[in-house]
């Protein structure tokens, strides 16, 4: 994974994907391709298809057309080398399991058919639950947790995963400072280990600052590339349109990047 | 030829019912509705978790034309070609209500309202066909798969219940940790390479088994009830899905018992309403008095959480009252001009505080912040401060915080944020007096 030669296949490949609910069109010729690990951040307005991209390359959600290949094969035979942390409303929390049983959940992939997690799994888990700092709520149910320690939970149950992709949707949406901290800690962890992170983001002030690459995204594809070159004034303007508050924070966020170079 | 059975069956069953103890006869219908409480508690509680409940009843309500259609072709009666009817069309019917979800714009509860009810009435019109001109002798008792019947139970109905039971169990314990991940996300689930729709469709058929071989037992009407109520009840008891599955086939299995035993001393009364009476028992029980999550325990924890937040204001107010320093003690009047309590109450709350050694009364309805109060009440005062400048100051940011209360500022915001709103409080003259600056500030 370190050297990522052109003989070696992309990361992720995702070529001609559209996605339709109710043959409404929600994502139109996406065209992507990863082939160096990387930090990646996919930012657009609501209802850009985001989430609908993320599901797309997992396979949550049926192509209209297109094809969607992880480290060279498509990716329902990649699976075991993808890492998912879904957004934290689609579960019920009060679902009766503990916060340990959550990121055991992360082995089961490996474990494969009928086999129980073992005492290497739970230590595993535990160690995972140290890593975004929870190792003290292990035996809490899920529902006891705020949200932020509910995101931290997902964390680690995908760290649990020991994946080469990991995939996130809105991971920092509604946390409290700390969780955003442990996040971003994480995801620069997982850089440093070769891993490719691809994150669902919205909060344009902090992309310069987290993201090398970013997707911009309005059911097309606006632009994708590095962060410091792609993550313009311009093409903010294609991407949100003329909403001015939103121009205000990239403003910010602009001038902020340009502050630290 | 169950008929006949079923006559001797009740007198048999009356004279037991007088006599205990128990008979063979008896023992037989208390095991199989034992059994088929358990089985359906099981795999009941995955789909209360599911949110699938009303399937089950979406099932059985279906299964009845099929029960009388495959009479009406055999034309006599058959246990086995009766419930592969009744499966048949509960499990067309689940099909009905996914294809119309699928198909039109109509949601899953108005589908299964439609389904249900469309399957159940053309049920009762083949029922009443039957009764009005099927000949045979055979013929009554169709009405008992309506509310169900278990005096006619032998033991070759308890073999193919302990059966199903047993296959359920199976089923459940070897794939417990795949059904654990579909049913608490299936997303996540689908991604790790579980096949999630295989496995709900896997949950269902267990469901519509279960509900089949519970007819002529429970009856059509209210089968769906014993799929429901187990689960539900035990999940006051506990928060692990493990002893969820067993409390609720633990439910189930008393519930279908005694509701048996009941139902079997009174003999008018079908079988289907009185188990379900009985579940509704239990489930009440453990509704009220389960510890945590019981109505009890939750009343009790929200009023001691209601009195914590009336002793903080108290607190609160008597440090406003004196935060200026020029005066020490405060009276009940100055209270009363700014609190909502009744005097009554406000004079409780004040000698619990007192009790707490936070205000001491030098005399009747006179009272002071004693040093350690002082110091509580100004951590208080602070904690509210600080979310009140943050959320004028960052309105935009509010709405992403949960956990909103005085002891939590330092806990939620960062320590960077909690030192500009500790200046914002400072330049403002709104820090509270005798509290040291910048305690977020230095950690």
């Amino acid at each position: 994974m370190e050297t990522t030669t052109s003989s070696t296949p992309p990361i992720l490949d995702i070529h001609d994907v559209t996605v339709a609910y109710q043959r409404k069109p929600v994502l139109w010729d996406i065209d992507l391709t990863i082939t160096q690990p990387t930090l990646l951040g996919i930012i657009g307005p609501n209802g850009a298809g985001k989430s609908t991209l993320i599901k797309a390359i997992l396979g949550l959600v049926p192509l209209a057309s297109g094809v969607v290949n992880v480290l060279g094969r498509p990716v329902a035979q990649q699976l075991r080398v993808i890492g998912y942390v879904p957004q934290r409303e689609s579960v019920d929390w009060d679902f009766p399991v503990s916060v340990l049983d959550v990121v055991l959940m992360g082995t089961y992939g490996q474990l494969g058919w009928f086999r129980r997690p073992g005492h290497a799994e739970r230590e595993w888990a535990r160690q995972c639950l140290e890593h975004v700092g929870l190792a003290d709520f292990a035996n809490r149910q899920i529902g006891q947790l705020s949200g932020g320690q509910q995101q931290r939970t997902f964390l680690a149950r995908a760290l649990a995963q020991r994946a080469e992709v990991y995939i996130m949707d809105e991971p920092m949406a509604g946390v409290d400072a700390a969780t955003e901290h442990v996040v971003f800690q994480l995801l620069q962890e997982l850089r440093e280990q070769g891993k490719t992170v691809l994150v669902v983001h919205h909060d344009l002030r902090t992309v310069p600052k987290y993201f090398e690459q970013v997707v911009m995204l309005n059911m097309r594809l606006v632009a994708a590339g590095p962060t410091a070159t792609t993550f313009t004034t311009d093409n903010l303007q294609k991407t949100y349109g003329g909403r001015l508050t939103v121009l205000d924070e990239a403003g910010d966020a602009l001038r902020a990047q340009q502050r630290s170079e | 030829m169950r008929c006949e059975r079923n006559n001797e069956a009740n007198d048999r069953d009356r004279s037991i019912m007088n006599s205990l103890p128990l008979t063979y006869n008896t023992l037989i219908v208390l095991t199989g509705t034992s059994l088929l409480g358990a089985c359906a508690g099981l795999v009941g509680s995955y789909a209360v978790l599911r949110r699938r409940a009303l399937v089950g009843d979406a099932i059985s309500h279906a299964a009845l034309p099929g029960l009388c259609l495959s009479f009406l072709v055999l034309g006599h009666r058959s246990l086995p070609a009766m419930l592969c009817g009744a499966f048949a069309s509960g499990v067309l019917g689940v099909g009905v209500v996914a294809f119309l979800r699928w198909a039109t714009r109509i949601k899953e509860d108005a589908a299964i309202g439609i389904v249900l009810s469309t399957f159940f009435g053309a049920g009762y019109v083949l029922s009443q066909l039957i009764q009005q001109h099927v000949t045979s002798g055979s013929k009554a008792g169709l009405d008992s798969y309506i509310l169900g019947k278990t005096a006619g139970m032998i033991y070759s109905d308890v073999v193919l219940i302990g059966g199903v039971a047993a296959l359920c169990l199976l089923i459940v314990v070897v794939l417990y940790k795949e059904f654990k991940v579909v049913s608490f996300d299936p997303g996540f689930a689908r991604v790790q390479g579980w096949p999630a729709t295989l496995m709900d469709l896997l949950l269902m058929t267990l469901v519509a088994v279960t509900v089949v071989i519970g007819l002529p037992a429970v009856g059509v009407v209210l089968m769906s009830a014993l799929l429901i109520i187990p689960g539900a009840a035990a999940r006051f008891w506990t928060d692990r899905l493990g002893k969820l599955l067993g409390l609720s086939a633990l439910f189930g299995g008393v519930i279908g018992g005694v509701g048996t035993l009941m139902s079997a001393q009174f003999s008018w009364s079908p079988a289907g309403p009185v188990i379900v009476l009985v579940g509704t028992g239990v489930f009440l029980v453990s509704m009220l008095v389960a510890p945590s999550r019981g109505a009890v325990a939750r009343f009790v924890g929200h009023y001691r959480f209601r009195q914590q937040v009336r002793q903080q204001n108290m607190l609160r107010l008597a440090y406003q009252l004196t935060e200026d320093d020029s005066r020490e003690v405060f009276t009940l009047t100055d209270i009363m001009r700014h609190s909502s309590e009744p005097v009554d109450a406000a004079r409780q709350i004040l000698s619990q505080l007192g009790g707490l050694n936070w205000i001491t009364s030098p005399k009747v309805d006179n009272y002071r912040l004693t040093d350690a109060g002082r110091r509580r009440a100004a951590e208080l005062e602070r904690g509210f401060r600080l979310w009140e400048t943050f959320l004028t100051e960052h309105a935009d940011l509010a709405g992403s915080y949960l956990d909103l209360d005085a002891e939590s500022v330092d806990r939620v915001l960062s320590p960077q944020m909690v030192a500009e709103l500790e200046q914002l409080l400072q330049a403002r003259g709104r820090w509270p007096r005798g509290l040291a600056h910048s305690s977020g500030a230095a950690s």
